[in-house]
């Protein structure tokens, strides 16, 4: 192997490889279609994907949303777009591997390319498709003062170990389903939950939000309409939150949802040719400036590129084929039709 | 026409608006070369568009919708003035409008 890191710089144990055909970076709609494509043509992939669910933008940040130009699907949401994605590859078994960020690609000796994640988990693949959107998704953080110093302790952008708050004084921050759904979630475990948004209307599920409200009509949980301006500091605790306008709420804990960003984060440090924020590709395989990967989706670029589902789906087909012709070159490669190629794998019909 | 667009270091900026044009604010804003991530690309649903409304003619803007009132929630540091510039399109009624970009998020 010709990769630069160190294995030894993480602990033993820790590392974990897979081997794999096709490594895909990136869930979203294209990462998935991706997986149907190289499983008909025989090949077998990995998925990773930063968040804990498939779908990338269409799960993220439209999931109800009608899209109206995808061919021959006259109007469906991002959710049900990307159910059906998925239920199409589930002949070909995709491995997912969710809640992992690829942060490094290293090309091996042999020509195929070793990739790490950031909790050490690594891939060997023949191929690395980069389908990965806009960048990672992470979550905004709250723009309070002190918070960085509680990040991960007092202050927590998403809910692990559900255990750990129980008994505890609890600030919800946000008023859309994530915040709405934990502050259901999580009142009857909770010591006392005080819900901050900054008005008095919700932007969730309707039967979400008719709970919630009922809830604190009830005085089973409060709510206080405004920003959180600074978390309150007790040597090294935190101990509760001040309000902008100088009100204080004790606390243990502050959960805070205020959406997702996206950054492009480790792609920039693959070596990539570049085109600004995206990855410039040829358009007959869809390749990228090194060898054996290939950019797929809204973070490819080429002249003329649309970001839409549309042309992402277009894009995996002729990478899918390249990527065949890459890994079996001593096969002659006869084009089939899915009418005729699925048989193999679905059965007559 | 002139719309004005104080950015993140107060230097402020004249956008040129060609007669006939038909988009919204942001979008100028994006071909002027200002940072703003709009990341979402006018689906109103990211909040990374967001600006501050200093100067606004009658008539530049339109009512705030349940939509773009929803998204604002999503934006860093909201107030009083907060719009997203995507939600602003641009006719002639926007003659002296002037806003200031709102800060990023960490
Ligand atoms: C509000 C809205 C409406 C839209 N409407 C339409 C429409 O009507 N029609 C249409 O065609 N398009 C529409 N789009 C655009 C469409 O959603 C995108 O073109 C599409 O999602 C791109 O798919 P993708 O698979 O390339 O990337 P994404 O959907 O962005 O998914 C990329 C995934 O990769 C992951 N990722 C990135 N980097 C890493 C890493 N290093 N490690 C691990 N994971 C990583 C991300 O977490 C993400 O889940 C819309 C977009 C928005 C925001
Ligand atoms: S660009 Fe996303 S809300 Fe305006």
């Amino acid at each position: 192997m010709s990769h630069t890191e160190s294995q030894t710089s993480r602990p033993p144990g820790e590392v974990s490889e897979i081997e794999t055909d096709v490594l895909i970076v990136g869930a979203g709609p294209c990462g998935l279609f991706a997986t149907f494509e190289l499983g008909m043509l025989g090949m077998r992939c990995d998925v990773v994907d930063v968040l804990d669910r498939p779908g990338g933008q269409c799960a993220e940040l439209y999931p109800e949303k009608p899209i109206y130009d995808i061919p021959a699907l006259p109007d469906c949401s991002g959710e049900q777009l990307i159910d059906n994605l998925l239920l199409q590859a589930r002949p070909f078994e995709p491995r997912f591997h969710f809640g992992l960020m690829v942060e490094a690609l290293n090309r091996m000796d042999d020509g195929r390319w070793r990739v790490r994640t950031n909790d050490g988990q690594c891939f060997i693949a023949g191929a690395v498709v980069i389908a990965a959107g806009s960048g990672c998704f992470s979550p905004r953080k709250l723009p309070a003062a002190g918070a960085e110093m509680h990040e991960g302790e007092g202050l927590l952008y998403a809910v692990r170990e559900r255990e750990r708050l129980r008994g505890k004084h609890l600030v919800v921050v946000g008023g859309g389903d994530s915040a709405l759904d934990w502050a259901l979630n999580l009142h009857d475990i909770a010591e006392r939950l005080t819900l901050v948004h900054r008005r008095d209307r919700f932007r969730a599920a309707p039967d979400t939000v008719n709970k919630v409200r009922a809830l604190i009509d009830t005085g089973a949980m409060d709510f206080r309409a405004g920003a959180v301006a600074e978390l309150v500091d007790d040597s090294g605790q935190l101990s509760g939150v001040r309000l902008q306008g100088g009100d204080q709420v004790v606390c243990d804990h502050v959960l805070a949802f205020f959406g997702l960003s996206a950054r492009l984060g480790p792609l920039t440090s693959f070596g990539l040719d570049m085109h600004g924020d995206h990855i410039r590709v040829d358009t007959e395989r869809f390749a990228t400036s090194l060898d054996g990967v290939y950019a797929i989706g809204d973070v490819c670029w080429y002249p003329g590129k649309l970001r839409l589902i549309l042309s992402g789906f277009h894009e995996a087909a002729l990478m899918a084929h390249d990527v065949k012709r890459r890994l079996h070159p001593d096969i002659r490669h006869v084009f089939e039709h899915s009418t005729t190629a699925m048989k193999e794998h679905l059965g007559p019909r | 026409m002139q719309i004005t667009v104080i950015d993140r270091q107060n230097q402020s900026h004249e956008l040129v608006v060609e007669p006939g044009t038909r988009s919204n604010l942001m979008m100028m804003m994006v071909d002027a070369g200002l940072p703003v991530r709009a990341e979402c690309g006018g689906s109103c649903v990211c909040a990374t568009c967001h600006v501050y409304v200093r100067q606004a003619p009658a008539g530049a803007l339109s009512e705030l919708g349940e939509d773009e009132e929803d998204a604002l929630d999503l934006a860093f540091e909201p107030g009083p003035d907060s719009r997203l510039a995507c939600q602003i399109p641009i006719t002639d009624a926007c003659d002296g409008l002037k806003v200031e970009l709102a800060p990023e998020w960490p």
